[in-house]
């Protein structure tokens, strides 16, 4: 097992903990950060792959996808305020209205 | 010897880097407060940032954490801390979906270990390692990707006037 493989296992790994994370947490905020350590295991990959290759794209990329979290998290966290005006809480399971 | 024993530090660095990295993914998980979640979360990157350093992409390292440490993560300790409310689910933890979302992650996780194993190319001749500096990062970036870097800040603009539209949305619902 060389390096490569042990640093896009670790990536795999990071998405597949984040992911877990935003099925089986409860609360709000903490799926939002869940989808940002997803977001971090795929950056890592990227970085791997393009220091392996030597393909600056690669990291070109990976500066795009550092906007994209800011974005996200701009627009994720007044919404996130939002529903807990609305609720006044942050249990993901309290806002199940549209649950037939 | 140096350069090989200086390989070795390379790899140990490495290594305690990633399982620190995959210890903060894993306490996420548990853990009860979000401030906790969050410092779990900072601490992660913060290591993926060293893990960045030691590849030799220095600079992705300082983006790491001046933008997500810096930027993203601050932002959502001071919400966290707005929102700090005694909250029913800082006292039941995990949801309904606890037992499949588990089977599901694991049956997922194995999958991408699975494609890693078989699919994720070989370093092994460290010949092949074809680093590059933060030069070539520039010239790429300023001379080919400039229209894509020049898109995101549309896109940046997009969110925060989106951010403005739900608030006031919000405000003008309630009255």
């Amino acid at each position: 097992m060389d390096r490569v493989h042990l640093l896009v296992a670790l990536s795999a790994a990071l998405f597949a903990l984040g992911l877990i994370g935003v099925i089986i947490r409860r609360n709000l905020l903490i799926m939002l950060m869940c989808m940002e350590l997803m977001l971090n295991g795929v950056i890592l990959s990227l970085v791997t792959f393009a220091e392996q290759t030597g393909v600056a794209a690669g990291a070109v990329l990976v500066f795009l996808v550092f906007v994209v979290a800011a974005a996200e998290i701009a627009i994720a966290i007044p919404i996130v305020l939002l529903l807990v005006r609305q609720k006044r809480t942050l249990d993901a399971d309290a806002f199940s209205d549209l649950k037939g | 010897m140096i350069t090989g024993l200086l390989d070795n530090l390379d790899t140990l660095l490495l290594i305690a880097f990633g399982t620190g990295a995959l210890a903060g993914g894993v306490l996420m998980l548990v853990l009860r407060h979000p401030m906790q979640v969050a410092i779990a979360l900072i601490s992660t990157m913060v290591l993926l940032g060293g893990i960045y350093g030691l590849l030799g992409v220095h600079f992705i390292a300082a983006f790491q954490v001046l933008i997500y440490v810096g930027a993203v993560m601050v932002f959502m300790v001071y919400v966290i801390m707005l929102l700090d409310a005694r909250d029913p689910s800082f006292k039941r933890r995990f949801s309904g979906m606890l037992a499949p979302g588990l089977a599901f992650g694991l049956v997922f996780l194995e999958l991408l270990a699975i494609g890693v194993w078989y699919g994720a190319p070989s370093s092994s001749s460290p010949a092949g390692r074809a680093g590059f500096g933060l030069q070539q990062f520039a010239e790429a970036f300023l001379n080919e990707y400039w229209l894509h870097f020049e898109l995101t800040s549309v896109l940046l603009l997009a969110a925060a006037v989106a951010t403005l539209a739900v608030i006031k949305g919000a405000r003008k619902r309630n009255g």
